[in-house]
């Protein structure tokens, strides 16, 4: 079910009316709600998980335990990152977010599962599509949408916007306007922990429309001559804007795209899966060197905002994914249907997360903009009094010493 | 004209890095900004080195004192580097602080920033500063704007070196003028250098410098002789240098047009003129502090350059005069550019693209008249 698109099967999609696509067609998997084999043991679950597709490595085991407190907090950022992309939405359509704004909802098990399985000690660097990064790197609701309405109270004090999201004392990078771009970065991020011996890993993230861009193999190609300790993962959501992974890639096998360096496919939607993807990969990365992992997963909205996401792919499609593969949906079930928790335990997580999104709202919708003063901060890191000149050159502006 | 004591300007001097490798690195970025200090003069320690043996020396004294400087670039570690600016230092810190780098511009640039941001202070190398037209949108978006963009929370202490300009016939693609490209980028500072001694004093500064340097330096420049400083002497990134004194013009120039300028100058005061020569150095930004002293008292000024007629230094440095003290001029400010045209392979054509001394003398009489010899 994993399998990359085989020519035959693009062959046939092509074929298939107006461009739109079959789940079949264009080999996405499908994983029915039951298929897991659950056993449940006081307060631990073991399940396990879809199986991992490999190149040049063995898979880790597929049999996954996970106590109650741990789904807890996974089901609670799951649940709260998902509610804060919904509500980016309405700010959108409403104006108060302007630009561009890439929504992650759909994606969330694959920071959720690298957050599990990771220390803030490792490093991360990711692309615009970073609301939720931002969060799962120890942030807040409040600074994410604070950023993405553009006042003092953002991750980026208002002067990045939706793709520049930092966090400095948590090792999160940022946020990239361009694609593929950060990969190098990524490997300059495992450079350094090679260069201090820390012990800890690097993670570059990209999607499927960014993996054909060279900087990526360059990026590869320096991570594995230096053996470096970064685990290069290719978040893909099998559209890279409005064209199809199999229209853009020759080999949409992300995982095998590393060549000499070894691989792993992931169920992407399945938090726990994502996780023991992630411990196995660090280990090998900081013993051994870098690794790809591919993440199947999957993008509700479309690219951005401005992208419907429709004209590429089929509602049916959408809503299939929704219905049979959702992320947040899935650890619910684990908890529910299991007798870990109550409904009611749920259901207050869902009512008291509601209302943490709407206090960010709120807060951030009074939150003042940053002063015209802002606009010469931050250029340099030394200023050193240098002055710049204004738009009609007569005004000079000093940069503080 | 030794650039002694700095003003308010100057070049911060980070504290000493003492703790040992074992020490997290990645904590290094916590540090906060050094409030500016006065370049220090020590002793005056003169000795001739070759520019290439002047940055050597330097690149070995940073490297030397803070552990976290290393070079990345195309054989800079083992060959030595193809202008020897590195040679032998792998053998004193080791391949990880030499690194060469497979041919990839975009890759390695990219690598450096994000070494750079976790508190690294890497130098990276562009063998030929046209090769980093490969690099453009990791120098211009992620060195020049992160520190913007993060709102202050990453700096990028990196350095970007290598050699420009136009050779001895090396083509077209081997003869670009990059500071043309690179300066408009925000939040990245240009620096030139000329000589043995501020080649290597200005490199001591700009890998101490937080801010990220774009360092030029000139391909037929390497095997100028000078007089260097000692191990402390650092100089001022932003600050211009006065090669010669005078009072009729101001020739402004940088990299080997200063030696153009120069040999001008030879001819010019034996006939009788006294011109003030400014070698730029900052490129981004400009001394306006020293160009408009200068200006001030000649009142005409002359911008010799490499960069092409369109969208140079020289341009940038024309408009800034022209709009900031229109008043102090006699004269317009006369450009003196590269064609804006491929440099040729062929010796007279390549000759003809760039600015030569008699052009230089014909400037300065259009300016200042013509005068005969006494």
């Amino acid at each position: 079910m994993l399998a990359a698109v085989s020519s035959h099967a693009a062959g046939a999609a092509r074929q298939a009316l107006g461009g739109s696509l079959t789940l079949a067609a264009a080999g996405l998997q499908r994983r029915g709600l039951a298929a897991s084999a659950v056993t449940v043991e006081g307060d631990t679950l073991t399940v396990e998980v879809n199986p991992y597709k490999v190149h040049r490595i063995e898979a880790p085991p597929t049999t996954v335990t996970a106590t109650k407190d741990e789904l807890m907090s996974y089901f609670k950022q799951l649940y709260r990152l998902r509610r804060m992309e919904i509500s980016a939405d309405m700010l959108y359509k409403a104006k108060a977010i302007r630009g561009f704004c890439h929504l992650y909802d759909g994606q969330e098990a694959v920071i959720v599962g690298l957050e599990a399985a990771l220390e803030k000690s490792d490093s991360i660097i990711t692309s615009y599509r970073n609301h939720a990064t931002h969060v799962a790197r120890g942030g807040t609701v409040a600074e994410v949408i604070g950023e993405l309405m553009g006042r003092t109270t953002g991750a980026s004090k208002g002067k990045g916007g939706s793709m520049h999201m930092y966090r400095r004392e948590a090792n999160f990078f940022g946020g990239q306007g361009i694609v593929g771009a950060q990969v190098p970065l990524g490997a300059g991020l495992a450079l350094a922990h090679q260069y201090s011996d820390t012990g800890g890993v690097a993670v570059a993230m990209y999607g499927d429309g960014a993996a054909n861009q060279g900087q990526i193999f360059e990026s590869f190609n320096m991570a594995a001559l230096w053996d470096l300790p970064c685990i290069f993962v290719c978040e893909n959501n099998h559209y890279g804007m409005g064209t199809a992974e199999w229209r853009a890639a020759k080999s949409p096998a992300f995982y095998t795209r590393g060549d000499y360096m070894p691989g792993m496919k992931v169920d992407g939607m399945d938090v726990l899966a994502v996780r023991q993807a992630f411990a196995y990969a660090k280990k090998y990365a900081v013993a051994n060197g870098p690794i790809v992992l591919e993440m199947d997963t999957y993008r509700y909205h479309g690219h951005s905002m401005s992208d419907p996401g429709s004209t590429y792919r089929t509602r049916d499609e959408i809503s299939s994914i929704r219905q049979q593969r959702d992320p947040v949906e899935h650890v619910r079930k684990l908890l529910l249907d299991n007798g870990l928790v109550e409904a009611s335990v749920i259901k207050g997580i869902e009512k008291d997360t509601k209302k943490e999104i709407d206090a960010a709202i709120e807060a951030s919708k009074a939150a003042p903009f940053p002063d015209m003063k802002e606009l010469w901060t931050n250029i340099y890191a030394a200023p050193l009094g240098m002055q710049l000149r204004g738009i009609d050159s007569t005004h000079v502006e000093t940069l503080a010493a | 004209m030794a650039a002694a004591s700095c003003t308010l300007r100057s070049t911060p001097l980070p504290a000493a890095v003492g703790s040992p490798a074992a020490r997290s690195l990645l904590a290094a970025s916590t540090r906060p900004v050094r409030a500016n200090q006065r370049c220090l003069v020590v002793k005056a320690q003169k000795r001739e080195l070759m520019m290439w043996e002047a940055l050597r020396e330097g690149l070995d004294e940073e490297m030397e004192r803070d552990p976290t400087v290393c070079l990345m670039g195309e054989d800079v570690g083992h060959y030595g580097g193809s202008y020897k600016v590195s040679h032998g230092l792998y053998k004193k810190y080791g391949d990880m602080r030499l690194l060469d780098t497979p041919i990839c511009e975009n890759g390695f640039m990219g690598m450096g920033v994000g070494a750079a941001m976790t508190g690294l202070r890497p130098i990276v190398e562009g063998m030929n500063m046209g090769f980093l037209l490969l690099a453009f949108n990791q120098i211009s978006n992620n060195c020049g704007m992160l520190h913007y963009t993060s709102g202050g929370q990453f700096k990028v202490p990196m350095v970007i070196r290598g050699p420009g300009g136009v050779g001895r016939q090396l083509g077209a693609e081997h003869s670009q003028r990059l500071e043309s490209y690179f300066q408009s980028i925000p939040g990245v500072q240009l620096v030139a250098c000329s000589t043995a001694a501020n080649s290597k004093a200005l490199l001591k500064s700009a890998i101490r410098s937080d801010n990220p340097i774009i360092f030029f330096e000139h391909v037929l420049l390497y095997n100028v002789k000078g007089e260097v400083h000692g191990p402390d002497y650092c100089q001022c990134l932003e600050r211009a240098e006065l090669v010669r004194e005078g009072t009729d013009v101001t020739i402004f120039c940088y990299s080997r047009m200063r030696y153009v300028v120069m040999q001008a100058v030879a001819e010019l005061e034996k006939q009788g003129y006294n011109p003030e020569v400014v070698d730029l150095i900052s490129l981004k930004p400009f001394d306006m502090e020293t160009i408009s002293k200068s200006i001030k008292k000649t009142r005409k000024a002359i911008i010799v350059e490499e960069c092409m007629k369109t969208g140079g230094i020289g341009a940038s440095l024309s408009a800034v005069i022209h709009e900031s003290l229109f008043n102090e001029l006699d004269h317009e400010v006369l450009r003196l550019s590269s064609q804006d045209v491929p440099t040729s392979y062929a010796y007279e054509l390549e000759a003809a693209t760039i600015v030569q001394p008699e052009k230089v003398v014909a400037a300065v009489h259009k300016v200042c008249g013509v005068r005969v010899a006494a």
